[in-house]
């Protein structure tokens, strides 16, 4: 096989990488290069050095090791059947590649995934591999994300936590008895196994009291998980469900909703269509509700029909008009907790108006001035000089908040 | 008109000087005007006599929030001509309104707060969007020292932030030397101290690098053309940035290919299956598929079965199915209720805290739980998601009968002689009827297979009980069970 030179590698390795939706480089411990030997700093906020035209932000440098798979999943583009060039780095190339980009300021660290090769357990100590140079090596102290493979022995998870910020194991479908048709190579028991070991490793690296010397770091960032949207049939209700499950039983950071994409060379069990990013959007909404607004999971199938959630409208506002016997809220008296479930107010605007009722009473420009729009909120609230009178309760109050649908516009290019 | 003259534009210790002057002399904020030297007048669009100080009792000083000299610091910073006013005029409203720094919604306050966003953003997108270019030095202007590495950007910056976010690169490239030079100034990290200088024009930066073309392969391969979402990179990636971003060229050609990109993957028929590494495909997870309808009399095999249960949802929403652990031909042969938590992740029995009960209360009445085999009623953790955490639920009656299947199995492998069966639960499901825990309690009763069983309440109970004198009571209780449990083995 001739071989490929590092560039053509590159977009081969990126373009297969690039269905993972997680971007995040935050969360992490503070660190710096002062006084070390070699470059990097993590500083709580992740920062996206650049978006491409799909919206989404390039933080990490985000490549496979490899896109040769052992695997099937029909799903994905780095499928053993699939027809697409294959590719791989060797570690070195890797480490190099991160530290040439960083020194430039063009990501915050490193997001290594891979095609499975030979095995899991080879595959995951390649990985590693990478990981433990970059920091025992080159001193790197920027961000890194590995990819866990559930397979793989759980001795190499616990040396992937000691050297990455964060590890990651993808459920990918919602349903589990999607998995047996589309990823027949996967067990969706030993991928939860791999992240009950992960939070328990993380558990454990928490400083206790008695401890006198701290226990070693362990993915400091915690652990994240991916499902993909739209290609098993899986309604919103259970994708929700889901995510609570998941949430709950791995303390995961994040669940991210990757909306199912065509790519080329696809395999003829999935119809491809456009990604149902709408769907998407919603879903991370939900999941925001969830996460910051006390939302249970029931309550947000209140808000869907069908199973799914209303794509016109966002979830809070959806289970607002279906619980209007709840509002106008007074935004002067309120309880913080019913604060939150006003449509249109987030969690800062709600916590800035907690504190300003010390020293003044609110009127409708104030909270005009502390949220986005007051549009949606005005018929959900009393405030000083304002009550919704029968707005609250009109009939044609969704029809009035929806916004109006606009233009498809034609592409200037 | 009261007019004090700034040394530069970001002069905080100058404006701090005649604000504070201005304002102990009773000068009114429409009468007062601060002018940078050099730069552009602020402040009043005539330059007439405003009004004169205001007869206002004179103070002879005064103190102000911190907040206010924190959010002054910052929109110093901003571009707009009226910063200066705008402070002014909050410095002058908090003689009557001490708490006025509290009041975000007050016009001026939400003013200023949207000034110290839009300066925290610029010194976020600085952090974000400068790029080095490697050069070897001595080749630049401004750089001493000895030969080597030099890292050079040339950035625009929104807002007036380069000492702000100067620190920021000193931490992250401690060990690199690099100059960041901007219209309005530059700063220089030799590796040991940060200096700054003047400003710099974009032809005294490098022309380019080696790895942008790297960069831009990336930038190019990482965009997902069937994701379209321009009106959102704009917003994240304002275009006044693109003229020095060199990934920001790709952009138009991307997004011009991006539709037919798409379309073409969307109607091209599913390619025939590639061949060559088909052979090579790893075998399926669950070959054999699922078969909870075993029987078997090895327990490693048992606990392979439970793992595919499929008798009742509670599977789903657990890690794994918990089996029982302990040596075949235990006498004792505990049955709790269900996995918890932690049993859930770990995939054993009684390891969390209701264990750590267990095994106490084991010690002191002198059985050693090695010799004991230890499983539960239900064998998936029934469960409802609370945000990080999870809550325990009851398993109903439906449950515990569809999992007996797999307790029967225990018991024909284990044959204790004594089951001892904790809380309700578990004494349905060893004795197949509903029992009072409280009045069965301690008893021996017995069983269809010739052995005995015996009730006592589950650890997780003394858990829960909330004063001390209840807990001991319980606890010496639930020992004396387990003592009696030790006498009929």
């Amino acid at each position: 096989m001739a071989q490929l030179d590092l560039r053509k590698k590159l977009s081969v390795l990126a373009d297969a990488a690039k269905y993972d939706a997680s971007c995040a480089s935050s969360g992490t411990s503070k660190r710096d290069s002062k006084g070390g030997k070699g470059l990097g700093s993590t500083e709580g906020m992740g920062i996206c050095h650049a978006y491409t035209p799909d919206g989404r932000c390039v933080s990490l440098l985000k490549i496979l090791l490899t896109n040769f798979c052992i695997y099937d999943c029909v799903y994905c583009i780095n499928r053993a059947s699939s027809n697409v060039q294959r590719a791989r780095f060797n570690v070195d190339e890797v480490v190099e590649l991160t530290l040439n980009f960083y020194r430039r300021n063009y990501i915050e660290g490193l997001f290594l995934s891979s095609g499975i090769i030979r095995s899991g357990d080879y595959t995951m100590e390649q990985m590693v591999l990478v990981a433990k140079k970059l920091r025992e090596e080159h001193d790197f102290r920027g961000y890194i994300h590995l990819k866990l493979i559930p397979e793989a022995d759980p001795k190499l998870v616990e040396q992937a936590g000691l050297y990455a910020d964060r590890l990651s194991a993808n459920v990918e479908l919602p349903r589990d008895e999607a998995m047996g048709r589309f990823a027949p190579q996967k067990d969706v028991g030993v991928i939860k196994k791999a992240m009950a070991d992960v939070r328990r490793s993380v558990e454990a690296a928490r400083p206790q009291k008695k401890d006198r010397a701290r226990p070693p770091k362990f993915a400091p960032a915690g652990q994240s998980t991916q499902l993909i949207i739209g290609a098993d049939g899986a309604p919103d209700t259970e994708i929700i469900d889901r995510s609570a499950a998941l949430y709950g039983g791995y303390g995961l950071r994040r669940v991210y909703y990757s909306a199912f994409s065509p790519i080329p060379d696809s395999s003829a069990a999935l119809p491809l269509s456009k990604p149902p990013l709408m769907r998407e959007h919603r879903l991370y909404q939900a999941d925001w509700l969830m996460r910051f607004y006390g939302f249970s999971p029931p309550e947000i199938g209140e808000a869907t029909t069908g199973g799914m959630l209303d794509l016109a409208i966002d979830p809070k506002l959806a289970w607002a008009l279906n619980r209007r016997e709840r509002f106008p809220v007074n935004v002067n008296t309120a309880a913080r907790e019913d604060l939150l479930r006003v449509p249109g107010l987030g969690v800062k605007s709600v916590n800035r108006m907690i504190s300003i009722r010390r020293y003044r009473t609110l009127r409708l420009e104030d909270v005009a001035r502390l949220c986005r729009g007051i549009d949606k909120v005005r018929p959900f609230i009393t405030a000083l000089d304002w009550t919704p009178g029968g707005l609250t309760d009109a009939v044609d109050l969704r029809a009035r908040l929806v916004p109006e649908p606009k233009a498809v516009q034609l592409s200037l290019f | 008109m009261a007019t004090a003259e700034l040394a530069h534009e970001t002069d905080f210790d100058g404006w701090r000087e005649a604000a504070r002057r201005f304002r102990l002399s009773g000068v009114e904020p429409a009468g007062a005007r601060f002018v940078v030297v050099g730069g552009e007048a602020s402040g009043s669009l005539f330059d007439g006599e405003g009004p004169g100080p205001s007869d206002l009792p004179r103070e002879s000083a005064f103190t102000v929030p911190k907040a206010f000299v924190d959010v002054a610091r910052e929109v110093m910073l901003h571009r707009s001509a009226d910063r200066f006013d705008l402070l002014y005029r909050i410095l002058w409203r908090l003689r009557d309104e001490p708490d006025l720094m509290k009041v975000t919604s007050d016009a001026d306050v939400a003013d200023a707060l949207e000034r110290v966003r839009n300066v925290s953003r610029a010194a976020h997108k600085m952090k974000a969007f400068v790029r080095f270019r490697l050069v070897q030095a001595p080749a630049v202007a401004g750089v001493g020292g000895e030969p080597g590495d030099v890292y050079v950007a040339w950035f625009e910056p929104a807002h007036r932030v380069l000492e702000k976010t100067a620190p920021f690169f000193v931490r992250r490239f401690a060990n690199m030397r690099w100059s960041i030079l901007t219209p309005e100034g530059s700063a220089f990290w030799d590796g040991e101290a940060l200096t700054t200088g003047p400003g710099a024009r974009p032809e005294d930066a490098p022309r380019d690098d080696e790895m942008e073309a790297f960069w831009k392969t990336y930038y190019a391969s990482t965009f997902n053309p069937a994701r379209l979402k321009t009106k959102t990179m704009q917003g994240e990636m304002p275009r006044r940035y693109w003229k020095n971003l060199p990934e920001a060229s790709l952009i138009p050609e991307l997004i011009a290919a991006s539709r037919d990109r798409t379309e073409t993957m969307v109607d091209r028929a599913p390619s025939a299956p590639n061949l060559k590494l088909a052979g090579a495909v790893a075998p399926d997870a669950r070959l054999g598929g699922l078969d909870d309808g075993r029987v078997t009399s090895d327990p490693t095999e048992l606990s392979q079965a439970i793992q595919g249960c499929r008798r009742c949802p509670l599977w789903r929403d657990a890690t794994q199915g918990v089996c029982g652990v302990g040596p075949v031909g235990a006498k004792l042969m505990i049955v709790g209720e269900q996995p918890g938590d932690q049993e859930d992740l770990a995939g054993l029995p009684f390891v969390g805290p209701a264990g750590q009960v267990l095994d106490a209360a084991l010690q002191e009445a002198g059985i050693d739980r090695s010799d004991v085999y230890v499983t539960n009623a239900v064998k998936h953790f029934k469960h409802e998601p609370r945000g990080q955490r999870r809550l325990h639920k009851t398993p109903n009656a439906g449950e515990v009968t569809a999992c007996r299947w797999w307790l029967d199995q225990e018991r024909a492998i284990v044959r204790p002689r004594l089951t001892l069966a904790l809380g309700a639960t578990a004494a349905f499901a060893v004795l197949n009827q509903k029992v009072a825990v409280t009045k069965t309690r301690g008893e021996p009763l017995p069983l269809p297979d010739g052995s005995r069983a015996m009730v006592t309440v589950h650890p997780s109970y003394l858990l829960r009980l909330p004063d001390e004198a209840a807990k001991a009571r319980e606890r010496a209780a639930f020992v004396r069970d387990l003592i009696r449990a030790r006498g009929l083995l």
